[in-house]
């Protein structure tokens, strides 16, 4: 039952540091630029990055919060419906290049929902994708463009990141019961 | 965390934190009906049926909305009691709707309890869309949606609710939702159209209208059924509407910002003036937009799977 | 020829013989009661009684037989197995049938098919008015000869008080008895269930007490000044008994009955909307149940009867308002009432007098005891029998009856009506 550290705040920060500047890199710039926090972990990170492109850039970027529940494909089949938050996306989507944010990439299904969600409110120029922990076992073809970390995994174990907590952010590996 | 039963007879069989779990669903779900595609895909393949055995255009649409903006499919039924009357029972009537494989049905009914008896006998859901005098629960939710948009809250608010509370579901309902909810209420109306115990449901009962009035911050008026002058319940239009009627100078009494509301279709000039069933306090069109969203976060969570 | 019950304890229901006697029955008639008798050369049938209880064969002044008419509710042999299976040897049926019992023919008709169902004593109680219309009088005298012991208007009470007034003392000229199902039709217009608290959660339209009350009162005082002998049905209420109390300390001739339902139940049964628990005058508060109880127990209300009134399952399965009223009753009847000496009403001789002795009274009838010479109508009971109630078991047609899955104690083990056998279990 042991939990292993598998990032501390300093890592996090390095990783952060790191996908910011790809992104800037990749997109020349920010200026096009919004940010989609997948809810609830993915707003975090979408934080962070926007203060990290803001310190580098100059910029603010807008950033989206976005509930993906309505889109799973999982709905049918639970027992209990899952707690729809807010979408607030305060902005127009489309002929937006979007970095879609989440903290952990795993079988693809979110992101794959996320996707669509976006979709249904216009169409975006160009969607890329940012996580901090790519867990391995995607069920979908969905590859992130920008990864603060690869994490071998195995099924039956969760990954924990915490993004909220100032020097006490981290991700965990927890042993799943 | 979800609705406990598998059906929405009433408000009288909620707890709290049930109702605060609808009115927070729905408040994520009003975003879509303000979307240039005002769809999401969450019930794909679900059927809901709207059965309706009394008419009503504005109850129905609200749910028919709902549904298709969460991509269930949709069947109106629309029953004229008489037909019933001829051999077939409700009990036929639903039973064919499951074997049709119905996931949810709304049911309108003439009748207090004819919900609540289909739902004991189906294994599919069934939300009340107003039972005879007994309950109208989305109404009461969407009413409580829409006090709490305005307000904040719904705790400590003081809420009047005018008219034929005996024969009003909605009365019923919002009693029951507010009193839970913990707001302050307040019935009025002539002892005629006060049911037996009503102050056993934690309301203070008021036969005077501006004394009911005084300090409220919700003043919610009942429709008048106009065809019940017959039955002694009150002696004319004139002067129900003289004694219980809304209007500018009455509503004085309440505080400034006092919102009024009607669960409509209004009676103008009957129970409250047509200036202030469209004025600022008005809360009326809010109501009608809220309820979709209501109505969207019954069936959503009403709509899981049980496996 | 002939029957003997041997050792049981007897309830005879006049000369409280509390004890254990053997009964011989022969030609229909009791013979002979006495400390070990011994069967015949020609007894073919000795039936073993230790341990039971032998009181006389029960009496329902207040039964719905539904024929002619509502053959598919009931029929009269139908219901004359229910009486048999629920002790009962002697019911009296309502007119409200299709056509109302107002006439010799419809009379007739019920008395031949009861001599053809040949099972238990059947007694027609004729109409006031002309169809239970309320408007004219039948032609009570003709009822009269052709056998009706009552007259009722039952389930559509004489609203106008000057045709009640005149039936009443018509009636006088017969001696008839006149049975009042005491309900004012514009108070309960419209109403389901008793009115107060539940009716207002239910969104049921209530039936105040008053609507009983008021009639009761009003046929109190006309029997009053008729002098007419008058009979109050199904009484419901703690105001009702209260006026019966008064009356009859007043020494006028009135006399009344409750049904199972209203001491057993209360108006809480309804809380689901069960239409099983839909029944006229409708179950009312603990209070009232409470005051029923007390009315039974001080003889203010005279005795119990079923207002058996069967229907069929679609028409119960209707929506509430819809339903019809009424509560299948004679197979629970009994062990109900026991119920009232378990919970220390009264004792088990007065608790079986109210289902005998007393309605024979009333009715004017030489029946509800256990003597030499009487007609041989015997239930043989069970006290320690627990059982529970399972309406799809009911002789009757009508399983409409909210005490299904009820553990009841207490059942018929035998039934003898002139000195057959008519049930055993």
């Amino acid at each position: 039952m042991g939990n292993k550290l598998i990032m501390d705040s300093m890592g996090i920060n390095r990783a952060l540091s790191r996908i910011t500047h790809e992104i800037i890199e990749r997109n020349r710039g920010a200026q096009e630029l919004v940010l989609i926090g997948i809810r609830r972990g993915g707003v975090d990170l979408a934080n962070h990055l926007a203060r990290k492109i803001k310190e580098l850039e100059g910029i603010d970027l807008t950033i989206g919060e976005l509930d993906i529940t309505l889109y799973r494909d999982d709905l049918s089949s639970k027992k209990e419906q899952p707690i729809l938050r807010k979408t607030v996306i305060p902005f127009d989507v489309t002929d937006k290049k979007i970095i879609l944010v989440d903290d952990v990439l795993y079988t693809g299904r979110t992101i794959r929902a996320a996707l669509d969600g976006i979709m249904d409110l216009g169409r975006p120029k160009e969607i890329q994708l940012a996580v901090m922990i790519d867990r391995g076992h995607r069920e979908l073809p969905i590859r992130p463009d920008y990864v603060g970390k690869n994490l071998p995994t195995s099924r039956n174990e969760v990954v924990k990141v915490t993004l909220d907590q100032g020097d006490e952010n981290r991700v965990v590996i927890e042993d799943g019961a | 965390m979800g609705l406990k039963g598998k059906d929405l007879l009433g408000i009288r069989e909620l707890e709290t934190d049930e109702i605060g779990l609808i009115l927070d669903t729905a408040e994520s779900l009003k975003e879509v009906s303000s979307r240039d595609i005002k769809k999401v895909p969450a019930l794909r393949g679900k059927t809901v049926v709207n059965l309706f055995f009394e008419p009503s255009t504005r109850t129905r649409t609200s749910f028919e909305l709902a549904a298709k903006r969460l991509s269930a499919d949709l069947l109106n039924i629309s029953i004229a009691t008489s037909s019933v009357v001829k051999g077939e029972t409700l009990f036929d009537t639903a039973k064919n709707l499951e074997a049709m494989m119905a996931d949810i049905i709304v049911i309108r009914h003439s009748s207090s309890g004819a919900p609540d008896r289909l739902a004991r006998r189906l294994k599919s859901s069934v939300i009340n869309a107003g039972d005879g005098s007994h309950e109208h629960p989305t109404q009461a939710l969407t009413d409580l949606y829409t006090i709490r948009e305005r307000k904040g809250g719904l705790s400590g608010l003081i809420v009047t609710i005018v008219g034929d509370i005996a024969h009003s579901r909605v009365a019923r309902s919002n009693i029951y939702a507010l009193v839970k909810m913990g707001a302050d209420v307040r019935v009025a109306g002539p002892p005629t159209m006060m049911p037996a115990g009503i102050d056993k449901l934690g309301v203070r009962v008021y036969h005077d209208l501006d004394e009911a009035l005084s300090g409220a911050d919700v003043v919610m008026m009942l429709r008048l059924q106009l065809e019940r002058q017959g039955k002694a319940l009150f002696p004319s239009i004139r002067e129900y509407s003289r004694l219980y009627g809304l209007n500018s100078e009455r509503l004085k009494f309440a505080k400034k910002d006092a919102l009024v509301m009607h669960p409509g279709p209004v009676n103008r000039g009957v129970e409250i003036t047509s200036d202030l069933a469209d004025g600022v306090s008005s809360v009326i069109m809010d109501q009608v937009t809220n309820g979709i969203a209501v109505r969207m976060a019954v069936i959503y969570l009403l709509s899981a799977g049980r496996a | 020829m002939g029957i003997l019950i041997k050792g049981g304890y007897l309830i005879d229901g006049k000369a409280k013989m509390g004890e254990a006697y053997d009964i011989l029955i022969e030609g229909g008639k009791i013979t002979s009661i006495g400390k070990d008798l011994s069967p015949g050369p020609d007894c073919e049938n000795l039936i073993d009684a230790t341990r039971k209880v032998v009181i006389p064969g029960l009496i329902d002044i207040h039964t719905h037989t539904r024929e002619p008419g509502y053959e598919y509710k009931e029929d009269i042999r139908s219901v004359s197995a229910a009486a048999a299976a629920g002790g009962f040897t002697t019911i009296c049926t309502m007119p409200n049938t299709r056509p109302v019992n107002d006439n010799r023919t419809v009379t007739e008709f019920i008395r031949s098919r009861a001599r053809e169902a040949g099972i238990v004593t059947i007694l027609p109680i004729g109409a006031i008015t002309k169809g239970s219309q309320g408007v004219e009088l039948a032609e009570i005298g003709e009822l009269y000869d052709a056998g009706c012991m009552a007259i009722s208007d039952d389930g559509r009470p004489v609203m106008n008080s000057e045709v009640m007034r005149r039936g009443m003392e018509y009636a006088r000229g017969f001696d008839m008895l006149v049975i009042s199902h005491c309900e004012d039709a514009n108070l309960s217009s419209g109403g389901v269930m008793n009115e107060g608290i539940i009716s207002t959660r239910l969104g049921l339209h209530g039936i105040p007490p008053a609507a009983e009350e008021v009639m009761v009162a009003r046929d109190i005082l006309l029997a009053e000044y008729t002098g007419c002998r008058l009979h109050l049905a199904h009484i419901s209420t703690a105001g009702s008994v209260r006026i019966i109390r008064e009356a009859k300390s007043r020494g006028i001739a009135v006399t009344a009955e409750t049904a199972p339902h209203y001491f057993a139940l209360t108006e809480e049964a309804v809380e689901g909307y069960d239409t099983n628990a839909k029944v006229n005058p409708p179950l009312r508060t603990s209070l009232d149940m409470a005051a029923v109880r007390e009315g039974l127990r001080d003889g203010t209300i005279d005795l119990i009867a079923t207002d058996h009134a069967p229907h069929a399952l679609e028409e119960k399965e209707l929506e509430f308002d819809q339903a019809p009223f009424g509560i299948s009753g004679l197979e629970t009847a009994l062990s109900l009432t026991l119920g009232l000496v378990e919970d220390g009403i009264f004792s088990l001789e007065e608790a079986i007098s109210r289902l005998t002795i007393n309605p024979a009274r009333v009715l004017g009838i030489d029946k509800g005891y256990l003597a030499v010479g009487v007609d041989a109508d015997i239930a043989i009971i069970d006290l320690d029998d627990r059982w529970v109630v399972d309406p799809a078991r009911f002789r009757s047609k009508g399983k409409n009856s909210p005490f299904a899955g009820w553990k009841v104690k207490g059942s018929v083990f035998m039934t003898l009506a002139g000195g057959r056998i008519v049930f055993s279990r």
